[in-house]
C-alpha cells in the first residue's frame, strides 16, 4: 500500500465523496429548469423556494418533531444507558439490553409498519392518540433515535472512572446528588454528542415519518421526497444548497469553538 | 463527624422522597421504569401487533383488517387467525425473489464498500496530525447533510442526460447516453455512497490502534509492503473489518428510499415490496406477514451474529 | 510485661484490653464463585497508620472498599468506633477515602472539590470554602484553589485528594495506594509529608499498597495480605526480623531458606539438619519438636564474608563468587557452595577505598547463630 496506488485511490473516493454535492450546488444557481443543461448564473431557484409554502411549513415541522424528539430520546437514551451500566442486576435486564440494541439493527420499514399499526390499535381501544400527526411522529422519533442516544452513552458511562462516582458518595453525596453533580457533567460532552445525533437522524427520516404521519403533518423528508419522485427539480439543488452551507457553517463554529476550548485547557 | 446528607436537608429532595416512600417506589425502581416502559410500549408491543394483524385478512374498511374475536351466531367469542398470508408468501416468487436479491444486493454493496472504503481508512489513520483530523471530518460531513439529499444528487449524476452522460459525450467517449439510472447499478452506487462513512470510521480506529512498530518489525524480518499488509495489517483488522460491514450491510438490506429513486421497476428489494404492499395495494395484513418474515430471516440472524461478537470482544 | 510502659501509651496494640477503634471480625466477600477476602479478623486503633500489604489480588482492595461501604461484607462484622457498619450507606459513614486514581472532579477547581464534602454536611458556603482554604495551605496548595485538575501535576493532584478527604475530620482516612502514581523521588519525600498530617491532625489512617518499602517506612503496623487472608499483623520491624511464614520472609526484602529437620536441642543450643548447608547451629525456639520439618531463613545483610576463615563463629562455609553488583552504598553477591548451593548475600560499602571482593574470589562465608530464624510454614 505505498506509492501510487494509495493516493489514487483516496483521491477517487474523494471524488466519489464530493463529486455529486458539488454539482448539486452548482446547478442550484443555473438558470435553466433543466438541472444538468448550463444556462447562466441565477438565483431564482432560491426566490422559488423561499416563496413555498409546503416546503417551509414541512421544514417548521420537521423541526418541531427533531427538536422534541432528540430532547426525549437524550432523557431516555441516557436513563437506559445508565440503568444498563450501573445497576448490575434487576428483573428484565435482558429484556431492555435487546430493546435498546435492537432498534440500531431494526429496518425502517418495520419500525414505521409496526408503530403505525400500534397506533391504529390504541386508538380503536383507548382512543389515544386521536389521529396521526406530530405527537405520533415524535414518539416514533424517540423511540429509534433512544437506541443511539443510549450507545454513545453507554460508551461514555463505561469509559468514565467509577471512583468519581465513588468519591461523591464517599464524601457524603446520596445517589441522586451524584448523578447530578458528578456523573452527568462529566458525562455531557457525550449527551451532547448523541443530542446532535438524534437530530440529525429525526431530520433525516423519511420512511418512519411516511408511516406514522396523517394529513397535514408532512416532515420536509416527505414533501422532498414526493417532488423528487417525479424526477429532478431545481428548487430540491438550491434546498440542498442551504442545508450545506448551513452544515458547513455549524461544523466550522463547532471547530473553532473546540480549538478554543483546546487551548484555554492548556 | 455527622453523618451529613444534603439529600435529607434539602426541601425539594425530601419532598420526592416521601412521596415515593409513600407509594412503596425506590428511586432504584423508578428509574429503571422509565426507559422500561417507553421501549416496552413503544418498541415491543408494536411487534405483538404486527404479529397479531399478519394472522387477519385484509378488508375494505377502517381498520382495514379483520378482527381478532368475532362473535359467532350463538354469541360465542371465536379467534379468527389464519396463516393464509404466509401461505401466499411462500407460493408468490415475488417475495421470495426480493429476499434474495436484498440479500444480494446488501453484500455486493457492502463489498464495494469495504473495497472503496479501506484504502481511505488506511491512508487517514497513517497521516499527519492537522491532516488526518481534516480528513475524518471529510469523510463524516456528507453524512450530516441530508440522506435524502444525497441520493437526489446522484439522480442527477446519473440521467441519461445527467452529469456523467454529458461529460462523456462532450468528451467524444460514447456517442449515445449511458443507461444508469433505474438500474442495479445505481442501487449499488447509491448504498455505497450513503454507507461509506459507516464503513471507513471503524475501519480506521481500528487501523488507528494499530502499532507501527508491529510494521517495521515485519520490514526488520524482511517482508516487503505488500507481503507485510497482507500477512499483518489485513489480519489484524478483521474486527474492524467486519464491524464496518456490518454496518453497511444491515441498513442497506431494508433499504426503501435508494431502491425506490435509483432502482428500476425490477429492482426488488423487501423494504420496497413492503412498503408497496402497504402503501398501494393497502394490504395490511400481507405487509405485516412480510414484516413478520423479514424480521425472523433477516433481523434475527443479524442480531445473533451481533450478540456472538460482542461476546467475542468482552471475552 | 516484657514491654517497657513507655511503648504502650503509644503502641496500644501491645497492651492486653485495649479498646480497639475499628475492628473487623469473621469478615468475608465472595464474587460469585471468587472469594476475595476470607474470614478476615483485624484491630486497629485509634491514631493508628495501618498497612494492608500485598500483591495485586490478594484482596486488601475489597477489605478497604468495604470499609468504605462500597462492597458489602458476605459475612462478618465490622464496627468502627463502636459502631456497626453493616447497613450504613458510604455517605453516612465517618470514613473519607483518597482513591488510587484520586477521582478529582475534573469539572470542578480545586477549592471546590475540597469544599464539595463540607457542603453535603449542609455547612454555610463561606464557612466551608473558609475551611477547604485552611486545608489547602496545610498541603501547601492556596495558590492553586482556582486551578482545575487537569492543570495540575500528579504530586500536586495528590496531595488535593488527600486535602478532599481530609477536610471533613473523618474518624478514619482509607488510602488507596496513596503514593503508586508517583515517580521514586516524589514518593519518598510524600512518604514523609504524610506521616507529618497523620501525626498532626491524629486521624487513623489505613493505607493500601503492594510497596513494601512504602509500607515499612509509613506505617505503625502492617497486615501482609496473601489470598484474602492475613498472613501476618505486626511492627514493621516484627514483620522483617521475625516473620512467620516462609511467605512473609520472601515477600518483606529478601532472603535465604534452608529446609531441614530439627536434629537436637540443648537448653543453650538447637542444631537443624539443612539439605544446602548440612548441620547450622541456633539458639533453641519454643514449640519445636525433633525430627520436626522447618525451614531456617537468613537475610543476606547477615551474612558476613572474608577472605579468611572467621573465628569463633560455628555456621562457617566456604564459597566461591558467582556475581557481584555494585549497588552504591551496598554490594550484592551470589556465593556458589562447593555443594553446588547459591546463597545470596550483601555487604554495605562503608568504606571509600576499600578493595572490594569480586569475582571468582574464594570466599568464606559466616553467619551468627542469632541471624538464623527458624520457620515451621
Amino acid at each position: 500500500m505505498r506509492g501510487w496506488f494509495l493516493p489514487l485511490a483516496v483521491a477517487f473516493g474523494f471524488i466519489f465523496l464530493y463529486a455529486p454535492i458539488v454539482s448539486l450546488v452548482v446547478f442550484s444557481f443555473n438558470e435553466s429548469r433543466l438541472v444538468t443543461v448550463w444556462g447562466g448564473f441565477s438565483t431564482r431557484w432560491y426566490g422559488e423556494l423561499l416563496r413555498d409554502r409546503q416546503i417551509l411549513g414541512s421544514a417548521w415541522i420537521s423541526l418541531q418533531v427533531a427538536f422534541a424528539s432528540a430532547t426525549l430520546a437524550t432523557v431516555i437514551g441516557t436513563l437506559g444507558a445508565f440503568v444498563l451500566t450501573r445497576f448490575s442486576s434487576f428483573t428484565g435486564r435482558l429484556l431492555l439490553t435487546g430493546m435498546i440494541t435492537a432498534p440500531l439493527v431494526m429496518p425502517e420499514v418495520i419500525t414505521g409498519l409496526s408503530l403505525l399499526l400500534l397506533f391504529v390499535s390504541m386508538e380503536l381501544t383507548l382512543g389515544w392518540p386521536a389521529g396521526r400527526g406530530l405527537t405520533t411522529i415524535i414518539i416514533a422519533h424517540t423511540t429509534f433515535c433512544a437506541a443511539f442516544v443510549a450507545v454513545i452513552a453507554q460508551s461514555r458511562l463505561r469509559s468514565m472512572d467509577e471512583s468519581l462516582e465513588e468519591a461523591a458518595r464517599d464524601l457524603g453525596a446520596g445517589p441522586v446528588r451524584v448523578f447530578f453533580d458528578v456523573t452527568l457533567p462529566v458525562i455531557a460532552p457525550a449527551l451532547v454528542a448523541g443530542w446532535l445525533l438524534a437530530f440529525t437522524l429525526s431530520l433525516d427520516d423519511l420512511v418512519i415519518a411516511s408511516f406514522v404521519s396523517g394529513p397535514g403533518a408532512s416532515t420536509l423528508p416527505m414533501v422532498i421526497f414526493s417532488k423528487v419522485r417525479l424526477g429532478v427539480s431545481p428548487d430540491i439543488n438550491a434546498l440542498a444548497t442551504i442545508i450545506i452551507g448551513f452544515v458547513l457553517v455549524a461544523v466550522l463554529i463547532a471547530g473553532w469553538l473546540m480549538r478554543r476550548a483546546l487551548r484555554k485547557g492548556g | 463527624m455527622s453523618a451529613g446528607n444534603a439529600l435529607t436537608r434539602s426541601a425539594p429532595w425530601r419532598g420526592t422522597a416521601w412521596l415515593m416512600g409513600k407509594l412503596g417506589i425506590s428511586g432504584r425502581t423508578l428509574v429503571i421504569a422509565v426507559p422500561m416502559l417507553w421501549l416496552g410500549v413503544f418498541f415491543l408491543a408494536p411487534f405483538f401487533v404486527l404479529g397479531r394483524i399478519s394472522l387477519a385478512e385484509a378488508l375494505i374498511a377502517r381498520p382495514p383488517y379483520t378482527p381478532l374475536f368475532e362473535r359467532g351466531p350463538d354469541g360465542s367469542l371465536q379467534i379468527i387467525a389464519s396463516l393464509e398470508n404466509y401461505r401466499f408468501l411462500m407460493t408468490d416468487a415475488l417475495y421470495r425473489n426480493a429476499y434474495l436479491s436484498s440479500i444480494r444486493v446488501a453484500l455486493v454493496s457492502t463489498i464495494f464498500a469495504l473495497l472503496i472504503g479501506y484504502p481511505i481508512a488506511y491512508y487517514i489513520a497513517r497521516a499527519p496530525e492537522p491532516k488526518r483530523s481534516i480528513l475524518l471530518l471529510m469523510v463524516i460531513l456528507p453524512f450530516w447533510t441530508s440522506f435524502l439529499l444525497r441520493v437526489y444528487a446522484w439522480m442527477g449524476f446519473l440521467r441519461s442526460n445527467g452529469v456523467i452522460n454529458n461529460t462523456l459525450i462532450s468528451l467524444g467517449i460514447i456517442d449515445a447516453p449511458l443507461r444508469m439510472m433505474q438500474t442495479d447499478f445505481a442501487v449499488y452506487i447509491g448504498i455505497v455512497y450513503t454507507y461509506l462513512p459507516f464503513m471507513i470510521l471503524p475501519l480506521y480506529a481500528n487501523l488507528t490502534k494499530l502499532d507501527s512498530a508491529l510494521l517495521e518489525a515485519a520490514s526488520d524480518l524482511g517482508a516487503s509492503p505488500f507481503v507485510t499488509f497482507f500477512t499483518v495489517t489485513l489480519p489484524l483488522s478483521l474486527p474492524g473489518i467486519v464491524a464496518g460491514s456490518m454496518l453497511v450491510f444491515i441498513p442497506a438490506i431494508g433499504e426503501y428510499v435508494i431502491p425506490a429513486l435509483l432502482g428500476g421497476p425490477d429492482t426488488l428489494m423487501i423494504g420496497r415490496v413492503l412498503w408497496d404492499e402497504f402503501f398501494s395495494s393497502r394490504d395490511w395484513p400481507v405487509a405485516s406477514a412480510v414484516a413478520i418474515v423479514m424480521l425472523v430471516l433477516v433481523v434475527a440472524p443479524i442480531m445473533w451474529l451481533q450478540s456472538i461478537q460482542n461476546r467475542r470482544e468482552e471475552g | 510485661m516484657s514491654q517497657p510502659a513507655i511503648a504502650a501509651d503509644t503502641k496500644p496494640w501491645r497492651r492486653e484490653g485495649a479498646t480497639p477503634f475499628i475492628s473487623v471480625r469473621g469478615v468475608t466477600k465472595q464474587f460469585g464463585d471468587f472469594t476475595a477476602v476470607a474470614d478476615v479478623d483485624l484491630e486497629i486503633y485509634k491514631s493508628e497508620l495501618f498497612c494492608l500489604l500485598g500483591e495485586s489480588g490478594c484482596g486488601k482492595s475489597t477489605l478497604l472498599r468495604m470499609l468504605a461501604g462500597f462492597e458489602q461484607a458476605t459475612s462478618g462484622t465490622i464496627t468502627i468506633d463502636g459502631e456497626d457498619m453493616a447497613r450504613v450507606p458510604p455517605d453516612r459513614r465517618p470514613t473519607n477515602m483518597m482513591f488510587q486514581s484520586y477521582a478529582l472532579f475534573p469539572h470542578m477547581t480545586v477549592e471546590k472539590n475540597v469544599a464539595y464534602g463540607l457542603l453535603r454536611e449542609g455547612l454555610k458556603k463561606s464557612v466551608a470554602y473558609e475551611r477547604a482554604a485552611e486545608m489547602l495551605r496545610m498541603v501547601k496548595l492556596e495558590k492553586l484553589a482556582r486551578r482545575r485538575p487537569d492543570q495540575l501535576s500528579g504530586g500536586q493532584r495528590q496531595r488535593v485528594a488527600l486535602a478532599r478527604a481530609l477536610v471533613k475530620r473523618p474518624k478514619l482516612l482509607l488510602l488507596d495506594e496513596p503514593l503508586g502514581a508517583l515517580d521514586k523521588k516524589l514518593r519518598e519525600e510524600t512518604q514523609f509529608e504524610l506521616i507529618k498530617i497523620q501525626e498532626t491532625l491524629g486521624v487513623t489512617f489505613i493505607v493500601v499498597t503492594h510497596d513494601q518499602d512504602e509500607a515499612m517506612t509509613l506505617a505503625t503496623r502492617i497486615g501482609v495480605m496473601k489470598d484474602g487472608k492475613i498472613e501476618q499483623i505486626g511492627e514493621p520491624r516484627e514483620i522483617y526480623e521475625t516473620p512467620n511464614s516462609r511467605f512473609v520472609a520472601d515477600f518483606i526484602g529478601s532472603v535465604n531458606l534452608f529446609e531441614g529437620k530439627v536434629d537436637a536441642v540443648a537448653p543453650d543450643m538447637m542444631r537443624i539438619e539443612t539439605y544446602e548447608l548440612g548441620p547450622v547451629l541456633l539458639p533453641p525456639q519454643a514449640g519445636l519438636t525433633l525430627g520436626q520439618q522447618v525451614w531456617g531463613a537468613v537475610r543476606p545483610e547477615r551474612f558476613a564474608i572474608s577472605r579468611s576463615k572467621p573465628e569463633n563463629t560455628p555456621n562457617t562455609w566456604q564459597g566461591v563468587v558467582e556475581e557481584m553488583g555494585y549497588i552504591g552504598h551496598m554490594s550484592q553477591y551470589r556465593i556458589r557452595l562447593s555443594n553446588g548451593v547459591l546463597i545470596r548475600a550483601s555487604q554495605s560499602n562503608r568504606l571509600r577505598d576499600e578493595d572490594p571482593i569480586s569475582w571468582d574470589e574464594k570466599v568464606w562465608i559466616s553467619v551468627q547463630p542469632s541471624a538464623f530464624r527458624v520457620l515451621t510454614r
